[in-house]
């Protein structure tokens, strides 16, 4: 009786036959993958057509004439008015606007902000680096600590850190983002009681310092610790949970028992066995959950005077300055649209099962 | 198809009545001490928020007329302290509570009512209606939702109108896609079927049959939407588009923030609207779990 | 030479009210390069028992008795020892059909690990021996860096065999290695399990449900009931002539391949095994068994003698109640 192979079965080359088999199964798998990324890149584009009408109508349809607000204050005649409606564009019909807005948008023509008389693309430009930035140090440390809080509660579920950490988390998550960071704020950057002022209470560096070089790393690293801070308590939980319940599902599965019967520490088992299996589902929630991230930065970047998009945003209200509005509205709308999408492919690539269908 | 006996045999007494199901679900709940202690939270939050004018005068309220020292700590008379126009915080986190509430509460009946419709449509019409609808609803939940809510109302103008409707704008996608699902799963049990056949119409169903098992779960969502509502309120109403006049937690952490309290080191400003945020949040949160648990006892391991 | 003695084995699970008693005083021995196999229905305890030998049972059972094995207790040595000699003194062999072996790693690397681990050899050393023992199971070496679901049943068990082949086991312990394969792979694997624990003289207990594969399989036969040995002997005497009903009825239900005289309608046994918390004085089997006397529901079982080799818990093997064996083939 033959020891070499198993009757052949259709998903098993024998031995000797290997290579002839893959060459149309690489094919294949190559061009599944092609058409999931069609299809999920369609599913982008028109996610992005969609918040560009919807900013179309809460920017240029919605409001009151901006003519009228442009020209507030300043006495100007009625002929005045028309010139400047025609010039805006405002006395084109509405299909038209439309897609002259698309057009201009997809240019990076944002129009001029009301408040800074320059234009919008330029300012979101300038605040960029300092939003990716705190929401990346955010996110990366985020990530670290919620995944590594969620294997140990989920390893031991029902154990003492997994109870100091689900409502450590519940109790974070039912304050808004900005008290936690206005409460950090006063303790460590005012000093409260016996904690001395240990962080800058605001903005991105000091300017008396040199703009440059490693002074000026370990300045605007001083700045970033206590917006990232808020940030990160805020966001772990979402990590914890995904992490802990992926952890659960693995605990009873039979590959663990033949680790565990390998001699392997218990350690040992939970970091080489079952992490890795539970890490994939949590990595597309991850990519996922960056979207929130961006609701949070609007808010911390406010309490804390960090230069960036959300501040920037913050400031567009005041106004309100709607042209600002609308950049930003259409940026945040599309970097999360861009996340999701990206979220989606790498998960593709992650999971060797997935790779193989 | 098999048919189910209980149309040709004696009327079944084991089976509950809707009175019966009532009772039954308030036995449980009495048996979760979370759930307990939520509803504890939210019956005495909602006392003395609704109770409010009844210890409080326009006096102690109004910046113009109020006595107390400026920003001061807490003190005998002032337990919370006083802010920068010598109001007690105490009363301005409790009037604050209305406000607060009740744009919670305005914008979760809108975000079920415009969500369950749309579930409720989604899941009964299979056609185009219905993938339209889901497709609407996908790309609703891609966009971040604060700066939608922003634009939204800073484009419909300052005020607790417009923020009510921002909230529900970018609220209604989770309860449209469990209704939808929950929908979906009614639809297809062998009862509506039947019914269908007797002559129900599309209405019909949808209210008369549908509805009634969607209803307990909307219920479990609307506790955690209005949970999420508040938070969102407050946000909104911080970052400058509530109402001016009126006196909100969010408008007291705005003030807070633009009155320099923390450089003053004004702890007690800061520190009340947060934890009442906190306690009613967390009312609504344990209170909606509970329940959740009783209607569902098959949920995931470890919760 | 005597390699394992198992004395008094018993183990139970906590579940919320009380404790349910899964293997109760079980005792056995084996010597090296033998192979016992373990037979029983689902419910009768057999893989409790395999795994409490190693200390694999989950958190809540609670194991107690002796397993001397080669005159050490494993039941009372410190983990870091239990760790050293699990898989390098005694391996298991698992399900390799279900989900035993770790999806996302490749099965090269998952048999390097134990090797590295106990032989403390470097990467390339392990690789070179796991080649080889991928070879010995006549899995192609371009196979070394697959994933286990890139491969069929049959063969992710023979990539089962060669890991717990790896660290040299003076035991293997598998436990049901055949049972989620088809009947044709199933004999394939079998020979090649046997084949190479005889050349490397591997004692095994081999655990099934099966009575036609551990006959093919195993020297010796223990039938396990309601967590209890009922019989023990030489497998073909065992099946040929078994002294306990439950083991009469066991050999029936199963035609033994390769036997035509079996071939013929494979009978059941009415009534169901007993739950493990309503067991009470006397036989276990009492209820279910066709030749029961009032004695067997009132006597304490114990495994009595009855030939050279062979112990049977059954009242019908003492002298003062056999009576004609009626229901014999």
């Amino acid at each position: 009786m033959s020891l070499a192979t198993d009757p052949p079965a259709a998903a098993d080359p024998a031995t000797g036959a290997r290579n002839h088999d893959s060459a149309p199964r690489a094919a294949a798998a190559r061009s599944a993958f092609l058409h999931y990324l069609g299809s999920k890149l369609l599913a982008a584009l028109v996610s992005f057509a969609i918040t560009l009408l919807i900013g179309f109508v809460l920017f240029q349809l919605m409001p009151a004439d901006p003519v009228q607000t442009l020209t507030r204050g300043h006495p100007t005649s009625y002929a005045q008015m028309v010139h400047l409606r025609h010039q805006l564009g405002l006395d084109q019909p509405v299909w038209r606007r439309f897609v002259t807005f698309v057009a201009n948008t997809l240019q990076g023509k944002l129009g001029d902000s009301w408040q800074f008389q320059q234009p919008v693309s330029g300012l979101i430009a300038a605040r960029l680096w300092p939003t990716l930035l705190l929401t990346g140090a955010s996110t990366v440390l985020s990530i670290v600590v919620g995944l590594w809080l969620g294997v140990r509660s989920g390893w031991r579920h029902g154990g003492l850190l997994d109870k100091v950490t689900s409502s450590v988390a519940l109790t974070f998550w039912s304050v808004p983002t900005f008290w936690l960071g206005m409460i950090l704020l006063i303790v460590f950057s005012v000093g409260l009681g016996p904690i001395p002022a240990l962080f800058p209470a605001g903005g991105m560096s000091d300017p008396s310092l040199p703009q440059t070089g490693f002074t000026h790393i370990v300045d605007v690293a001083r700045h970033l610790v206590l917006p990232a801070a808020t940030l990160v308590l805020v966001v772990f939980a979402q990590y914890t949970t995904i992490m802990r319940s992926s952890i659960i599902d693995e605990l009873g599965s039979p590959y663990l028992l033949t680790a565990r019967a390998k001699g392997l520490t218990d350690a040992l088992v939970r970091r080489r066995h079952a992490v890795p299996n539970a890490l994939l589902p949590s990595v597309t929630v991850i990519f996922l959950q960056l979207g929130g991230l961006v609701t949070g930065a609007i808010t911390v970047e406010t309490v804390f005077s960090w230069p960036g998009l959300g501040y920037l945003t913050y400031q567009a209200l005041q106004v309100p300055d709607l042209p600002l509005l609308q950049g930003t509205f259409i940026f945040f709308s599309a970097s999360v649209i861009l996340m999701n999408l990206l979220a989606d492919v790498a998960y593709r690539f992650l999971d060797p099962r997935v790779r193989a269908q | 198809m098999s048919t189910s006996t209980l149309t040709i045999s004696a009327p079944d007494t084991s089976h509950p009545t809707r009175g019966g199901a009532l009772l039954r679900f308030l036995r449980a709940f009495v048996k979760r001490p979370a759930g307990l202690a939520g509803l504890a939270i939210l019956v005495c939050v909602a006392v003395l928020a609704l109770a409010a004018p009844l210890y409080m005068g326009q006096n102690d309220l109004d910046v113009t007329k109020v006595s107390g020292p400026l920003l001061a700590p807490p003190s005998g008379g002032y337990p919370l302290g006083t802010d920068q126009a010598g109001r007690s915080i105490l009363l301005l986190v409790l009037w604050g509570a209305r406000s607060s509430l009740a744009i919670g509460a305005i914008a979760t009946l809108l975000t079920v009512l415009l969500g369950s419709s749309v579930g409720l449509l989604a899941g009964h019409y299979q056609g185009w209606i219905g993938k339209g609808l889901m497709h609407l609803t996908d790309w609703f939940i891609a966009l971040p939702s604060l700066p939608l809510a922003i634009s939204l109302a800073a484009v419909l103008g300052q005020g607790s109108t417009s923020i009510t409707i921002a909230i529900a704008v970018t609220s209604w996608t989770g309860t449209a896609r469990l209704v939808r699902a929950q929908t979906l799963a009614v639809e297809a049990r062998p009862y509506i079927e039947r019914a269908r056949a007797l002559g129900a119409g599309n209405l019909q169903v949808m209210l008369r049959h549908v509805l009634p098992n969607v209803a307990p779960l909307i219920m479990v969502s609307s506790t955690l939407t209005v949970a999420s509502a508040i938070l969102s309120e407050t946000t909104l109403t911080f970052l400058g588009l509530g109402d001016p006049t009126s006196v909100s937690w969010g408008s007291m952490l705005d003030a807070a923030f633009a009155g320099g309290a923390m450089t003053a080191g004004a702890w007690w400003y800061l520190l009340p609207p947060g934890v009442a945020i906190l306690i009613v949040v967390l009312g609504f949160t344990l209170t909606g779990r509970a329940v959740e648990h009783i209607l569902n006892p098959r949920m995931g391991v470890g919760t | 030479m005597t390699l394992l003695q198992v004395r008094d084995l018993a183990v139970s699970y906590r579940d919320g009210s009380g404790t349910a008693p899964a293997v109760r005083g079980v005792s056995l021995d084996l010597d090296t390069g033998q192979t016992l196999g373990v037979a029983g229905e689902s419910g009768s305890g057999k893989t409790s028992m395999a795994l409490s030998l190693l200390r694999l049972l989950p958190p809540g059972a609670r194991t107690s008795g002796q397993v001397l094995f080669e005159g050490e207790d494993l039941l009372s040595t410190g983990w870091s020892r239990m760790r050293a000699v699990r898989w390098s003194a005694a391996s298991v062999v698992f399900q390799g059909a279900m989900n035993a072996l770790n999806p996302v790693q490749p099965v090269g690397e998952q048999i390097c690990e134990p090797i590295m681990l106990h032989d403390r050899v470097g990467a390339k050393a392990a690789r070179t021996r796991a080649l080889q023992l991928l070879d010995s199971v006549g899995i192609p070496a371009s196979r070394f860096g697959a994933y286990p679901h890139e491969f069929s049943g049959g063969q992710r068990q023979r990539v089962m065999i060669a890991m717990a082949l790896a660290c040299r086991p003076k035991l293997v312990i598998a436990d049901e290695p055949t049972t989620a394969l088809d009947v044709m792979v199933q004999a394939q694997v079998l020979q090649l399990f046997a084949d190479l624990v005889r050349e490397e003289g591997i004692a095994v207990i081999m655990i099934s449900h099966d009575l036609a594969v551990l006959a093919q399989m195993c020297d010796r036969l223990a039938v396990m009931y309601a967590g209890r040995l009922v019989e023990l002997g030489p497998s073909g005497q065992l099946i040929g002539a078994p002294r306990h009903p439950y083991t009469a009825a066991l050999s029936r239900a199963f035609p033994v391949i390769g036997d035509p005289a079996s071939r013929r309608a494979p009978s059941g046994l009415p009534g169901d095994p007993p739950s493990q918390a309503r067991l009470g004085a006397g036989c276990s089997f009492a209820p279910r068994c066709p030749v029961a006397l009032d004695a067997c529901r009132e006597r304490e079982m114990e495994l009595w003698t009855c030939g050279d080799g062979r112990q049977a818990a059954c009242l019908r093997v003492l002298p003062e109640y056999s009576a004609p064996q009626g229901e014999s083939s």
